[in-house]
């Protein structure tokens, strides 16, 4: 039971990382002049909606996400509006976080917000797939005893690694090396991404190691 | 040269002993006069036939200087039994500090300079030189003293009537020389033998020749010169290479080649010149640039190898601090066994080191040169080992002490792993001490700590959440909807405003840190970055509407944090007594705050606005500070004299009853505010630590008609003055900045008290929950402390650079300069420092807030449950004299923690300039920070410890309170 749930999530997670790879390298076709560094935005506009698109479809389809309740036209539309309108809190949450974090306030307005954006996609956007805009059971994913399934854990370890990709992609601006990835918000777009992915390749592996010692309470 | 700039006079030593400048002269025989400077003529007293000091010492008075040279100038130029003149103006310069390079002060000083040089070169006649220069540049600011580019260049002008340099061989664009240069191309000129010492090299474009063009007799002429020259600096590169060991042999062989080679050529020329044979010019050319060549790779090789370092005295001085911060962290770590044995642990300690160290100085006495470096290094070292092998031996041999403090250190690891994660904490401050390894985390030392601060805030919502102390009642609450549970909603009502609280306050935390950028100053290093407009004095200001705004503004930041104090105390009843303490905080406060304003209002009154009122401006603009700063002294010792904040109200029963009448007896304490804090709980846990018979238990109600004394302010008594301390000292730092900072104070207020905040209702959320520690204040909420006082120091405009120390701040109060240099160097320190003395003076409030912001949390839950017995009774501070011995290894604890952390960014500081000792950026970033970190340590520590005074002082005189009180009791 669990090996095929893991199996599944392995899966899953490979989808999406390749999907990132996708997402970074297909723009080459379409823009001319295009790199990471130099067209960052166009870069993290296409990582940003492949990376939604992917999860939404995919946990569509495989059916994590709660059931719901009841099934009238009105109820779902309210669902999608709130899921809608905390994507879009989140966003806002992320801007001012980063914001106090020291990213200047008026002049590269739109990076922040992007960044914000992107953050929001690899953690918001995946606990609204997977749990609904709930912010109860979000809560209580991100308590210590609150995973109730390997998805959960998969969601926690995740949002971790690309929140803590982020934090460490603020290191190397300082440094006066003059690179060009080290402009806002390059590095820290760059760290999330790359905490995201290891977070996807990590957590698989994680849970089959630790198979053993995690139980998790009934729904 | 700045008055005062002890930096500046330092580089004039220094330059004086590196390349003896122009002044040694005056030893040659020749007559100068001087006028000027007046530090000339403390420098050289004596040396000139004739002198003009003026003093100097007062960078805002522009003119005395300049108008003083030009009284004697003139008259001096035309009575011509002089040789040189030196005259030296400052008014640019003092200019240029006051008001910066923009300022029409500047355009009217620069444009009378330019008058003096027209004037002075029309009547020099053909056998002078006029020589005009500038010893240093400016930066954007007005200032100097640093490398930049801006500061290091002067202008140097040179004219003489007469013909100096042929007209055809003309420079098309201005050359650049070193400063020292000047010395032996003026020593030529003046026909005197270049200065022993000097290592510059002669600026051949001025050594005249009869006739101008004739270009191989020129060109010998200059080669002469050269010759001169390389032969001096030869000499004293042999004598001097003979002292100092530290020079490459390699290179010095290699000079010597090519000094040799190099004369012997210039012989060989020189005679054939004389015997009129023909002259090859091309030999000529290369011969004067071999002579260049020699002296550029002197100046190169004595500039690489004058900075010398002495590897011993670093790795002693890092053993040193090492073996400091390991002490530290024991205190800190085993509180109980050091409190409970510190006399013999001290004894040992300071009894083996100056045996030790006394051995050794009397071994140096007699056989050796005396060092008193290696004598205090051998004290502190014989003095921390013995302390750890004297702890080592208690820790082994007391198995009581062991198991004390094991069972201590176990409550505690628990406490605290639930509480933070001491991995995470360890990793930021790890990280804090790395980035003092890299000189762009230097420069950038600000963001750096700002974005750790911030993290750890966050870093403990996080935490909680994770924990589910934060929110899992608020699940709880939600699930169990059951009316009847009313203890867990309560638990659940109680957490939810105690999770907003804590959310308002990290956010108010990273808030300020985010403000707090607003005021900070600019490095060299900082290419695109402009100064704080707060940072100008407001005096710069040229816009009338911007200077009134931002000195209302300064003005409301000040009554602001003194109205937030006053509420504070007001509010824990600490504003009703008779005592010094409350006297300073009703009546000297409001009085210091004024004339805080009225001394900024002064300052910042253009001169020109006011032109009859200039005396009494000048009068006022040293007699508010001044009075500001009794007033300060003032408080400082009644707050020593009598801390108490207690007000004792005698008893008496009347019709009306009890609660209504203390209401009336403190009129400013809001009445629930009052039911929480009112005193009879708190006398009755006093009593009980007094051992007077009570019986436990009682209901509250009875104790209203019991008690014949009622007391406020109890709960908050160590606190109150400790917050009295802090705003004293805020306002005297506030005056030593520029007006501006006034809000950076607020600011940082703001932020000690969101620190403060989240620190309380962490622990008030574990501490019900999880364990009851005795006082013991986290590494987190420490270490936060400790980051929040080095990003003070930026945000106070302050940078670790000496350019930028504010040396205005030695003339506030004392515009007319000072007789003594303790005074002036005291200001600036307090200047430097504010923020270190701030945070290390309130300290002790980490260990008093959770406890004041305790009862808050019992005493509504307890009154809504209808339960106030007496044990819920709140007894905030009271708590700590109930159990002294916790009361004091916790604040032990706590300042060695600070010290502690402190010490480990000091270690890492200077770890970090010795190991890059050889970096390209060493003398400009590390050099720096090392001392400013050293020097903020050493200012964190005095003023810890003076905190520490305060609060011994408050615990005798509470002593003596409570013995006092008894009488009356029994009564």
């Amino acid at each position: 039971m669990k090996d095929i749930e893991i199996k599944g999530m392995v899966s899953a997670h490979a989808i999406i990382a390749i999907t990132i790879l996708l997402a970074t390298l297909a723009p080459t076709l379409f823009v001319g002049n295009y790199s990471v560094y130099g067209t960052h935005l166009v870069w993290l506009y296409s990582c940003c909606s492949a990376v939604a698109a992917v999860n939404i479809a995919l946990y569509a389809l495989l059916g994590v996400s709660p059931t719901p309740k009841r099934h009238t036209l009105s109820y779902k539309v309210t669902k999608l509006f709130r899921s809608f309108m905390y994507f879009g809190f989140s966003c806002l949450i992320f801007h001012g976080i980063v914001v106090l974090y020291g990213a200047p306030l008026i002049e590269s307005a739109l990076e922040t917000f992007s960044f914000a954006v992107l953050l929001s996609t690899f953690t918001t956007l995946r606990c609204i797939c997977m749990l609904g805009p709930n912010v109860q059971a979000w809560i209580r994913v991100f308590s210590k005893n609150g995973a109730m399934s390997i998805w959960d854990t998969s969601l926690q370890i995740t949002t971790l690694c690309s929140v803590i990709g982020a934090w460490f992609g603020a290191f190397p601006i300082p440094l006066d090396w003059d690179r060009p990835w080290q402009v806002w918000p390059v590095s820290c777009t760059l760290g999330a991404t790359f905490g995201f992915v290891m977070g996807l390749l990590v957590a698989p592996s994680w849970i089959y190691w630790y198979r053993k010692h995690l139980t998790y309470k009934s729904k | 040269m700045p008055a005062l700039s002890f930096l500046d006079i330092l580089k004039f030593v220094l330059m004086a002993s590196l390349c003896p400048h122009i002044f040694i002269l005056c030893n040659a025989g020749k007559r100068v006069v001087f006028m000027g400077d007046d530090t000339w003529d403390s420098l050289f007293p004596k040396h000139f036939q004739q002198s003009f000091p003026f003093p100097s010492f007062n960078v805002k008075d522009l003119h005395t200087v300049d108008n003083g040279i030009l009284k004697h100038l003139y008259p001096s130029m035309k009575r011509k039994d002089w040789d040189i003149i030196i005259a030296h103006f400052l008014g640019v310069d003092h200019c240029g500090h006051r008001y910066g390079p923009d300022h029409p002060a500047m355009a009217e000083k620069l444009t009378q300079m330019d008058q003096v040089i027209r004037s002075v070169a029309r009547l020099i006649e053909n056998d002078t030189l006029l020589v005009v220069f500038g010893d240093h540049g400016m930066t954007d600011t007005g200032d100097h003293g640093g490398e930049s580019q801006k500061e290091t260049d002067a202008a140097l002008f040179l004219y003489t009537p007469s013909m100096l340099v042929s007209t055809e061989q003309g420079l098309a664009e201005p050359m650049v020389v070193p400063q020292i240069d000047l010395t032996p191309t003026l020593a030529l000129l003046l026909g005197i033998p270049i200065p022993y010492s000097s290592i510059g090299k002669v600026m051949v474009q001025l050594i005249p020749s009869g006739d101008l063009f004739d270009h191989n007799a020129q060109e010998l002429q200059q080669a002469e010169a050269l010759f001169v020259n390389a032969k001096q600096v030869n000499r004293f590169l042999e004598t001097y290479s003979l002292v100092a060991k530290h020079l490459p042999q390699e290179t010095l062989d290699h000079l010597q080649d090519m000094y040799l080679k190099a004369t012997k050529n210039y012989i060989m020329l020189r005679d054939a010149f004389a015997t009129h044979s023909p002259l090859n010019s091309q030999e000529l050319k290369k011969l004067i640039s071999d002579f260049h060549v020699y002296l550029v790779s002197v100046q190169e090789m004595c500039k690489v190898s004058w900075a010398q370092f002495h590897s011993l005295q670093i790795i002693v001085g890092i053993i040193v601090l090492v073996g400091s911060c390991v002490v530290c962290f024991i205190v800190s770590e085993f509180a109980s066994i050091v409190e409970s044995s510190y006399k013999e642990l001290l004894f040992l300690a300071v009894f083996t080191g100056a045996f030790a160290s006394g051995t050794v100085a009397i071994f140096q006495f007699f056989w050796l040169e005396f060092e008193a470096f290696s004598v205090l290094g051998t004290f502190t070292v014989v003095a921390q080992v013995a302390f750890l092998w004297k702890f080592n031996h208690l820790k082994n041999s007391n198995r009581y002490f062991l198991n004390r403090a094991v069972n201590i250190i176990n409550t505690a690891l628990k406490g605290e792993l639930q509480m933070t994660s001491p991995l995470i904490v360890f990793m930021v401050f790890l990280l804090r001490c790395a980035s003092l390894f890299s000189d762009s985390y230097i420069v950038a030392e600000e963001q750096v700590v700002s974005f750790l601060l911030s993290s750890l805030g966050l870093f403990i919502l996080v935490h909680l959440t994770w924990y589910g102390n934060l929110l899992h009642s608020f699940i709880d609450g939600f699930k169990t909807t059951n009316p009847g549970m009313s203890s867990q909603q309560m638990a659940f009502v109680k957490d939810k405003k105690t999770m907003h609280v804590l959310v308002a306050c990290v956010a108010l935390l990273m808030f300020s840190l985010c403000l707090s950028h607003v005021f900070h100053g600019c490095r060299d290093e900082q290419v695109i970055c402009t100064p704080s407009l707060f940072l100008a004095p407001l005096c710069t200001l040229q816009d009338v509407q911007l200077r009134n705004i931002h000195y209302v503004l300064s003005v409301c930041s000040l009554l602001t944090s003194y109205y937030l104090v006053r509420r504070w105390l007001c509010y824990y009843g600490n504003f009703n007594s008779h005592s010094l303490a409350v006297f300073v905080a009703r009546f000297e406060l409001p009085l210091l705050v004024v004339c805080i304003c009225l001394f900024w209002a002064v300052s910042s009154t253009p001169e020109e606005s006011f032109v009859n009122w200039q005396q009494f401006i000048r009068l006022a603009s040293s007699v508010f500070p001044r009075v500001a700063f009794v007033l300060f002294c003032l408080g400082i010792a009644a707050v020593f004299w009598n801390p108490l904040t207690v007000f004792v109200k005698p008893k008496v029963l009347s019709e009306e009853g009890p609660i209504t009448q203390s209401y009336r007896a403190s009129g400013c304490v809001s009445p629930q505010a009052e039911l929480q804090h009112l005193i009879p709980h708190i006398y009755q846990c006093m009593r009980r630590s007094y051992q007077v018979p009570k019986e436990e238990g009682e209901s509250l109600k009875d104790e209203y008609y019991q008690p014949t004394v009622e007391a406020f302010g109890l709960g908050t008594v160590y606190s109150a003055p400790m917050l009295l301390i802090l705003v004293l000292f805020q306002l005297l730092l506030a005056l030593l900045h520029p007006e501006g900072l006034a809000l950076s104070f607020l600011l940082m207020l703001l932020e000690a008290f969101a620190i403060l905040q989240i620190h309380s209702k962490t622990s008030s959320l574990y501490r019900c929950r999880l364990y009851s520690d005795k006082f013991s204040v986290p590494w987190c909420v420490v270490l936060m402390w400790a980051l929040a006082s080095t990003q003070f120091f930026y945000a106070t405009g302050h940078l670790p650079t000496f350019p930028s120390i504010q040396w205005n701040a030695a003339f506030i109060g004392f515009s007319e300069g000072h007789s003594n240099q303790v005074l002036p160097a005291l200001l600036v320190l307090l200047n430097t420092f504010s923020s270190c003395i701030l945070l290390a003076v309130s300290c002790p409030l980490l260990l008093f807030w959770p406890l004041i912001c305790e009862p808050s949390n019992t005493a509504k839950s307890g009154s809504k449950l209808g339960e106030l017995k007496s044990d819920n009774i709140p007894v905030m501070e009271m708590k700590l004299r109930d159990n002294p011995e916790y009361f004091s290894r916790a604040l032990l604890q706590l300042m060695a923690r600070y010290l502690f952390i402190h010490g480990a960014q000091l270690l890492a500081s200077v770890c970090a300039a010795a190991i890059l000792k050889r970096h390209l950026m060493v003398w400009k970033v590390f050099a720096p920070k090392l001392l400013f970190e050293a020097s903020g340590f050493l200012v964190t520590s005095l003023f810890v410890i003076i905190s520490l005074i305060l609060i011994m002082r408050v615990d005798v005189c509470l002593t003596r309170w409570v013995k006092q009180l008894i009488p009356v009791d029994s009564r």
